[in-house]
């Protein structure tokens, strides 16, 4: 187990210094930065001065370590169009964020395992033909267009749910108000609803597939057919065997599952007007506030490795074939 | 068909480097109208092909033309002489959107298929030279797939976008780089199962050099697998491409594309001109679609073990 441990741990270090050394290789691109913090105006001798502040004219190595130094500290830079400290701008919309995914999340996990279930105990029947029709359609559903259209025919249309908006949950629950967080639920779902099932529908389509194909796999195994049997009831072969197996492929995707939403979240965000990460990242890109797009990047990308670590150690410590290799 | 058939069938298919013969395809022609679906999904391809390369004779006007008089027309809105100028509508510009949707089919055909052949080059090479020599090569490339997957990849794609700016170069570059993990794996697997069989030794036998074994040895029996990918991923990059441009990180606007429509159909969406959205989605998931439909049946096909039915 410790083995194993420490090999991720090391893996996990290697890749943040990878998404660290990308991500400054991004910003070099787009030539000499100085001139993303001076005026239009400024005149050479001002651009140079600017340029040694700032440490532009050293060589890469020595920007490169100061960069990385730098977000170790938590400095991420400023923010051009905001002019406070970009990691500060980010974390302020970041709870927004953290529920919109969470809850496409829970959508995607628990809306695709009876869906697959289903498929997989009828298969071959309309059941099945139906809701796998739906899945493969829903992953060729582009999700901007998903929220386009159901913001004009749900939203305009029917007028069953607001089009944009929030209630914030999660920020008063960090900020130590708890019970005014919790009070907001009720307000807060009709606003959630449309973004975060339009972040999750590609997902929930590829899991029910994947858990239909899995729950296939194990119904046909020798414990199945000892557990019907033995008389057991369908319903329980079913929950208490079949099922807890054929989700281990899905538990396995949790991790890559939260990264996939998390690409989602700047164009659905955008769309219903979101007030999170996305469509900061979003009117990042267009005012062309490179250092904020680094840092929203960069915090996504520690969020995605972090987390898969944790989703690799908590599946190594459930599965003893992992943990003992 | 007797299973005698299938399994003549499949030997003569793979083990052959000139491709498969005709007989091959009439079973796949045969497979697909059993399907249903797969047929359905050609059809739709053709079309969508057929609309990339004819767009300048087959749209009814030019795409970028503006006419101010007729624009947010409705779809089949009659003019005074009681003719339907616009099937599909103008959008706030009175550009023509059924044309805008015809030259769009270019970019979105053209970006996938060539980011996906970019991707499956780089990731075929690489992923058959780790596979074959195995020791640190295999170490080091696979371990920057590692990095390369600990990115979501659109903000990958947004972040060098950003500052590379947008451009058909750009885009379909970093769309082809963000695919070659994928490509890499499967080469990589593959060449491992194949590399110690015997007509590989016969091939190192005769002093074949490297390349020659890698490439006109191995590489032609391990293409079916691979080519399953790359139907499921040219269905990702072109939603990944539609996704870019309706950022506005993909080609300039002055060309019409799908998921640059859809942008621009947003500041009309409160007004209720639903068919400047509707339609370049419908577009955009009839092609998406197709190319997972067929990804489907060629898996089922080409291997009716790995099938979901099978």
């Amino acid at each position: 187990m410790w083995t194993y441990i420490v090999r991720r741990l090391i893996q996990s270090v290697i890749v943040i210094i990878g998404v660290t050394l990308i991500s400054f290789t991004a910003l070099q691109m787009s030539g000499d930065p100085t001139y993303l913090y001076v005026s239009e105006r400024a005149s050479d001798e001002e651009i140079a001065l600017a340029r040694q502040k700032l440490g532009f004219d050293r060589p890469y190595y020595v920007q490169y370590l100061t960069f990385v130094a730098n977000l170790a500290q938590g400095d991420f830079g400023e923010s051009l169009s905001y002019r406070t400290p970009a990691l500060d701008v980010v974390l302020e919309r970041f709870p927004a964020t953290i529920e919109l995914t969470a809850v496409a999340m829970v959508i995607a996990i628990f809306g695709a395992i009876p869906l697959g279930v289903m498929a997989a105990r009828r298969r071959g029947r309309p059941t099945d033909g139906t809701i796998m029709t739906l899945a493969i359609i829903g992953q060729s559903i582009p999700s901007f267009w998903l929220g386009i259209m159901l913001i004009l025919f749900v939203g305009l249309g029917l007028g069953w749910l607001p089009i944009s908006g929030h209630v914030p949950v999660l920020k008063p629950i960090l900020e130590g108000h708890v019970l005014e967080g919790l009070r907001n639920i009720p307000a807060a779902v009709p606003y959630l609803i449309m973004p975060a099932f339009t972040i999750a529908l590609f997902s929930l389509s590829r899991n029910a597939r994947l858990v239909r194909s899995s729950m296939l796999e194990v119904l046909s195994q020798d414990f199945v057919r000892t557990a019907r049997a033995k008389g057991l009831a369908e319903r329980r072969v079913i929950s208490d065997h079949a099922l807890r197996n054929a989700w281990l492929p899905v538990v396995t995707m949790i991790g890559l599952e939260f990264g996939f939403l998390l690409s989602g979240v700047v164009v659905v965000e955008t769309i219903f007007s979101w007030p999170g990460v996305g469509r900061l990242v979003f009117n990042a890109i267009n005012q062309r506030d490179i250092p904020l797009v680094q840092t929203a990047v960069v915090i996504f990308s520690f969020v995605f490795v972090l987390l898969n670590l944790a989703v690799d150690l908590v599946y190594a410590w459930l599965d003893p074939r992992i943990r003992l290799r | 068909m007797s299973s005698q058939d299938i399994e003549e069938d499949e030997v003569d298919g793979f083990a052959e480097d000139a491709g498969p013969p005709r007989r091959e395809w009439r079973r796949a022609w045969r497979s697909m109208v059993r399907g249903g679906w797969p047929i359905f999904a050609l059809l739709i391809l053709v079309g969508v092909t057929f609309a990339a390369a004819f767009g300048p004779e087959l749209a009814p006007k030019d795409p970028n033309r503006q006419n101010i008089i007729a624009r947010l027309k409705e779809p089949l809105t009659e003019n005074r002489a009681g003719k339907v100028e616009y099937v599909l509508g103008t959008d706030a510009l009175g550009r023509d959107v059924l044309s805008r949707l015809i030259y769009g089919a270019r970019i979105s055909l053209v970006v996938g298929l060539t980011a996906v052949f970019i991707g499956g080059a780089i990731g075929i090479v690489l992923g058959m030279v780790a596979g074959y020599f195995g020791g640190w090569i295999d170490d080091v490339i696979m371990r920057l797939a590692d990095i390369q997957l600990a990115f979501p990849f659109i903000l990958l794609a947004i972040m060098f976008l950003v500052v590379l700016g947008p451009g058909v170069v750009n885009l379909v570059l970093i769309l082809g780089i963000g695919q070659w993990v994928t490509y890499a794996r499967i080469a990589r697997g593959q060449t491992i199962s194949q590399r110690e069989k015997d007509y590989v030794e016969a091939a190192r036998a005769l002093g074949a050099s490297t390349s020659s074994i890698l490439f006109r040895t191995i590489l032609p029996n391990i293409l079916a697998p691979l080519t399953v990918i790359a139907s499921f991923n040219v269905a990702s990059v072109i939603l990944a491409e539609a996704a870019l441009s309706f950022l506005g990180l993909g080609v300039p606007p002055t060309v019409p594309t799908w998921g640059g429509m859809l942008a621009e159909s947003r500041d009309q969406l409160l007004a209720g001109r639903w068919w400047l959205a509707t339609f370049p989605g419908v577009a955009i998931m009839l092609t998406v679609l197709s190319f997972n439909i067929l990804g489907d049946w060629l898996r089922d096909f080409l291997d009716p073990r790995l099938g979901e039915n099978g």
